[in-house]
């Protein structure tokens, strides 16, 4: 695939803001740069970002089980406003690209463990600070935090030696990586490596003796006294005996200090008025350490870590996955060894075996027509079908050895859904309004997966129907799967492509999951399932007392 | 103390857990609208609404018994309300008095348990009030028993010898405290002792003088002294305290009890309350032995769809006595899912001890209602559609007890008309044969057009009214099964005509019968 052409803001990167001014300078001052010219590792160009950040799941997520993926790639990784990012299907071969192209970089082992360390350490480091907000004693609270900022910086540099041993090829990890060096290397940086280092050895060097009396307490400098508590404890040795039940109350390990350990802060700060007042500077200065194009990095990278990680089971076990060529205008598509990832998820887990199948439309064909015996994974390949498409229009990897998909406008499904009293309509009926505003809004450049629709009417009224919605979607030329039971459709015209769930010919209860491109034989395996679940009527006059 | 106003002779077991198909049968019938109205935004009203209603009778006996107790309760709505506060404000009071963060200690235990006990007394006190003063509206079996029980065991007696115990147990003239010396002469064995009555004061003539050689005086700010202190305390009063707090543990169970045997009896109220405003007639219905094949109504209706629609709904007459099997066909949108749901609601009703939504009803009671409703595809993709269906059909299969009832709503669809069609026939002549009631709402017309031939006098052929102007009137009526499901119109009316579909409830309004 060809690079596209890179914003020119990008090249020259270093970003404003992080050259040579001074930290003090910086204190308070909001980020000094547009969020627009960021380098951002998910998105080549402005216009490639969705308009809202916040956006709900497409409509189809639910049938084609992405949501089920989805919430996988999510799943504690809730900080990151992730699910935005999924529910945004990209409109350019360009932009599909250039996450593929940072994929393919962060497939390197060693470079993926790094980025992984570096936002395992960034969310130590916010885990830190959100507990320091927490805090309302002051010198507990300044001490956490310049903890928290030097988590911060040592994940920087460490992230930034990384990204200079990796053999990086993306452009989008090509111009992070020119900012972030240009980060470490300016003396907004340097200072702050500097001023927590002298922090640290400072609080070390402060020791000290509390004296209670009666119902004082005294704060004085530590003069090197012995260790009584030992010597206690050598004077009593003889008297201990075995084990006992322990009476004595726990106390958790806790942030939280007392009002008297507060106070006795306050005297300490008076003992030692140097180190303490550093410290108080240290807080006040640096409250705006985090650097906002790290923090986006931290963000974004987090969409390829998710990605890599959710494949990693599936590429343990076996399974092909490939980069997908994208189309934009021609429908001749294809994939080899596709399948559905959610599931294979699930079987993979189960250690259980995965099917792949293939499909290919070429010249005029359109709508690939599964029928065949049920409980044949026709319904899944369906599925598949629509989740490969949409995998691949955000940037993923997708299932298979090969594939050549479609970028399309809009993804449409139509699965069977359950009644619902609210609706007041009657399931036909709210079938075809479906359908209607689905064919309403598709377009050419549309993909239509239909599952198994028209089962609640009689056999001839979906045909009828069957024959009137497919002629219909012939008519606009759209991409579409539809499984069916009407074997009659497979046929329809040049559009269409006949494929059949398989079974084993010596046992036709068992499906092979294979759907190979051949006419629709007319044959269902409806008795064998029932044989298989104890259902038929000599089974059931077993079952049941008489 | 037994409250006994769901079960002549049990307490009702809100912590048993639900039988197998409850999540079918909420789902198939719709039973979170009924369950709501009950509790009208009360949680724990959902609760046992929920589960006295999926936990029905099929003891005719047991049913009479809690139908006479829910007839007094419908006569005196404002009595068992004021009741139900009484016992809801007992319990809140009870768990109002926290237990804090000393709950360790039995002297912060031993204070609780006497706040507690005299919060319920004062509340007993209102409810034998209550039994005296209205005893005499009451006449179900279940209400007489109680109001008696309530008055002859908490007399004035009974709680003066509780008053008296409390009182003392404040300790306003202190703590008298043995102990004994154990290992290393630390006081071990610590036993609360009761100070002769006539020693008023007893504790201070004891005590030495202020700045006497016996006496440790604990500055008042000294908190680790005062801490050692109540130590001390707690430890004699361990025992006591323990001893109290059990006691209010059994008696706030008899609220508690008392709370879930209203509680289901409140809900009815609310649900009646609602049916009633809407002008929808309801009827205690007649329950028949689980042998028989009683199924007669009149004016039955969906009660879910009146509650969700807010106003009044088709409702259908059923003569179907004698009958073991009903099949149900016709047109799409025509009513037949709502009048599938009107029969499964008025049985669970009906077992429930329940009035039902209808002018009158009779049924035989059954073993177990059942559902089995085409559904959504499994979401965990285990297998095809079809074989999810048959997958759920065998668990049903496993629940069926002799004199069940099972209800098919478009069951064996997944696949095609004349497969679908065989699977159900062999299903439904098993079923049959080992005495299962079967309800069948169905698209499969070669199946009801086999059973139809056959002309058994068990079986009742139902159809979807449709007119000769193709509106559907959403009523009931006995009639054969019939080829088409009229998706033609449909498809016509929505693709070609571009007609902008009317709002769901208007037309549905639109095509009420006049009243």
């Amino acid at each position: 695939m060809s690079p596209s052409a890179r914003p020119a803001t990008m090249d020259k990167t270093p970003l404003r803001g992080h050259g040579d001014t001074a930290p003090a300078a910086h204190t308070n001052m909001p980020a000094p740069f547009a969020a627009t010219a960021l380098p951002s590792v998910l998105f080549e160009r402005a216009e490639d970002r969705p308009y809202a950040e916040e956006s709900a799941a497409p409509a189809c997520f639910h049938d084609l089980n992405l949501d089920q993926i989805v919430e996988t790639l999510v799943a504690g990784r809730a900080e990151y406003g992730l699910k935005s990012f999924f529910h945004a299907p990209l409109k350019r071969a360009g932009a599909i690209a250039y996450r593929q192209d940072v994929l393919r970089d962060l497939e390197h082992p060693a470079l993926f463990e790094a980025v992984k360390s570096f936002t395992r350490r960034m969310r130590e480091m916010r885990g830190h600070l959100a507990s320091t907000e927490k805090l309302s004693y002051r010198y507990q609270k300044e001490r956490w935090f310049l903890e928290t900022v030097e988590t911060y910086c040592g994940a920087v540099e460490q992230l930034a030696r990384d990204l200079a041993a990796a053999p990086l090829q993306s452009q989008g990890l090509l111009a992070f990586h020119a900012c972030l060096t240009s980060y470490t290397g300016s003396s907004r940086f340097i200072v702050l490596r500097k001023q927590i280092a002298k922090q640290q050895a400072d609080l070390s060097r402060v020791t000290y003796n509390l004296v209670l009396k009666d119902l004082s307490i005294t704060v004085r400098k530590f003069e090197a006294e012995a260790d009584y508590g030992a010597e206690v404890l050598a004077t009593f040795e003889k008297f201990k005996q075995g084990d006992a039940k322990d009476y004595r109350v726990k106390y958790p390990d806790s942030l939280d200090i007392s009002h008297i350990e507060a106070k006795i802060h306050e005297h300490l700060a008076a003992l030692y008025p140097a180190e303490f007042s550093a410290l108080d500077r240290f807080f006040a200065d640096y409250q705006d350490y985090l650097d906002e194009a790290i923090g986006v990095f931290d963000r974004e990278i987090q969409f390829y870590i998710a990605a890599l990680e959710y494949y990693e089971p599936l590429k343990r076990a076996g399974l092909a996955i490939c980069y997908p060529k994208i189309s934009e205008d021609g429908k001749a598509i294809f994939s080899r060894d596709g399948f559905d990832v959610a599931l294979a998820h699930r079987l993979v887990g189960q250690k259980a075996t995965v099917v792949c199948n293939d499909f290919e439309l070429v010249g005029a064909e359109r709508i690939l027509v599964v029928s065949g015996p049920n409980q044949g994974g026709k319904t899944t390949f369906a599925r598949a079908f629509g989740q490969m498409h949409y995998l691949a229009s955000i940037g993923f990897p997708v299932p298979g050895r090969e594939a050549r998909l479609f970028l399309f406008d809009k993804l449409f499904t139509h699965f069977e859904r359950e009644e619902d009293i609210t609706t007041l309509r009657g399931k036909l009926e709210d079938d075809l309004v479906r359908i209607h505003e689905v064919l309403r809004a598709a377009t050419p450049d549309s993909i239509v997966v239909m599952n198994e629709i028209f089962t609640s009417t009689t056999l001839s009224d979906a045909m009828f129907l069957g024959r009137e919605i497919l002629g219909r979607i012939a008519a606009l030329d759209a991409l579409c799967v539809c499984v069916t039971f009407i074997d009659e459709l497979a046929a329809l015209n040049e559009k269409t492509v006949s494929m059949v769930s398989g079974v084993y010919p010596d046992n036709p209860a068992v499906r092979t999951y294979k759907i190979a491109r051949r006419p629709a034989d007319g044959l269902a395996y409806a008795l064998a399932i029932a044989e298989k679940h104890r259902l038929t009527y000599a089974r059931l006059r077993e079952r049941l007392p008489s | 103390m037994k409250a006994y106003l769901l079960y002549r002779d049990r307490d009702f077991d809100l912590d048993a857990p639900l039988p197998p198909h409850a999540d079918a049968l909420i789902q198939d019938l719709e039973l979170t609208t009924l369950f709501g109205a009950m509790a009208r935004g009360d949680e724990f009203l959902l609760d046992v609404a929920k589960k006295t209603i999926l936990a029905g009778m099929d003891d005719l006996d047991a049913i009479r018994y809690r139908q006479a107790i829910l007839r007094d309760c419908l006569k005196n709505p404002a009595i068992v309300a004021e009741m139900y506060a009484l016992v809801v404000d007992a319990i809140g009071n009870e768990r109002k008095n926290y237990w804090g963060i000393f709950h360790r200690y039995p002297g912060a235990i031993l204070n609780r348990a006497v706040d507690v006990l005299q919060m319920f007394v004062t509340m007993l006190k209102r409810l034998r009030r209550i039994a005296e003063d209205h005893a005499d509206k009451f006449e179900s079996e279940g209400f007489t028993t109680l109001f008696a029980m309530l008055r002859r065991e908490l007399d004035d007696g009974y709680f003066a010898a509780i008053e008296e115990h409390l009182r003392r147990l404040k300790f306003r003239d202190g703590v008298m405290i043995s102990a004994e010396l154990g290992p290393g002469n630390n006081g071990v064995n610590h036993v609360l002792r009761r100070p002769r009555e006539q020693s008023r004061g007893w504790l201070m003539r004891l005590l030495p003088r202020r700045g006497g050689p016996f006496t440790i005086h604990v500055h008042p700010r000294d908190e680790s002294g005062a801490r050692l202190l109540s130590d001390l305390r707690d430890r004699g009063v361990n025992q006591v305290a323990n001893a109290l707090a059990q006691s209010t543990d059994h008696i706030l169970d008899f609220f508690r009890m008392l709370r879930i045997e209203l509680g289901f009896h409140i809900g009815c109220l609310n649900l009646h309350r609602q049916l009633d405003e809407k002008g929808m007639p309801v009827s205690f219905p007649v329950p028949a032995a689980g042998s028989e094949r009683r199924h007669s109504c009149r004016k039955l209706y969906d009660a879910c769809l009146a509650l969700t629609l807010g106003t009044a709904v088709v409702s259908n007459d059923v003569a179907a006595d004698g009958k073991a099997l009903v099949i149900v066909t016709g047109p799409n949108q025509g009513g037949k899912s709502t009048f599938l749901r009107a029969i499964g609601l008025a049985q669970l009703m009906m077992q429930g001890g329940m009035f039902v939504a209808a002018e009158s009803c009779c049924s035989n009671v059954c073993a177990r209602v059942l559902t089995h409703y085409k559904r959504e595809e499994d979401t965990t993709m285990k297998s095809g559609k079809f074989d999810e269906e048959l997958e759920r059909m065998s668990a049903v299969v496993d629940q069926i007890a002799p004199n069940s009832m099972l209800l098919f709503n478009e069951s064996f669809a997944a696949t095609n008309e004349r497969e679908g069609a065989e699977i159900a026939g062999q299903i439904v002549r098993a079923l049959l044969e080992s005495r299962v009631k079967i309800f069948f709402v169905t698209h499969l017309y070669e199946f009801a057009r086999a059973f139809h031939e056959r002309n058994l006098t068990n079986t009742l052929f139902l159809r979807a009214e449709r007119q000769t102007d193709g509106n559907r009137t959403f009523k009931i009526i006995p009639g054969a099964p019939l080829e088409t499901s009229h998706g033609e119109d449909l498809y016509e009316r929505i693709f070609l005509r571009g007609e902008p579909l009317p709002p769901a409830q208007g037309k549905f309004r639109e095509r009420q019968p006049a009243k």
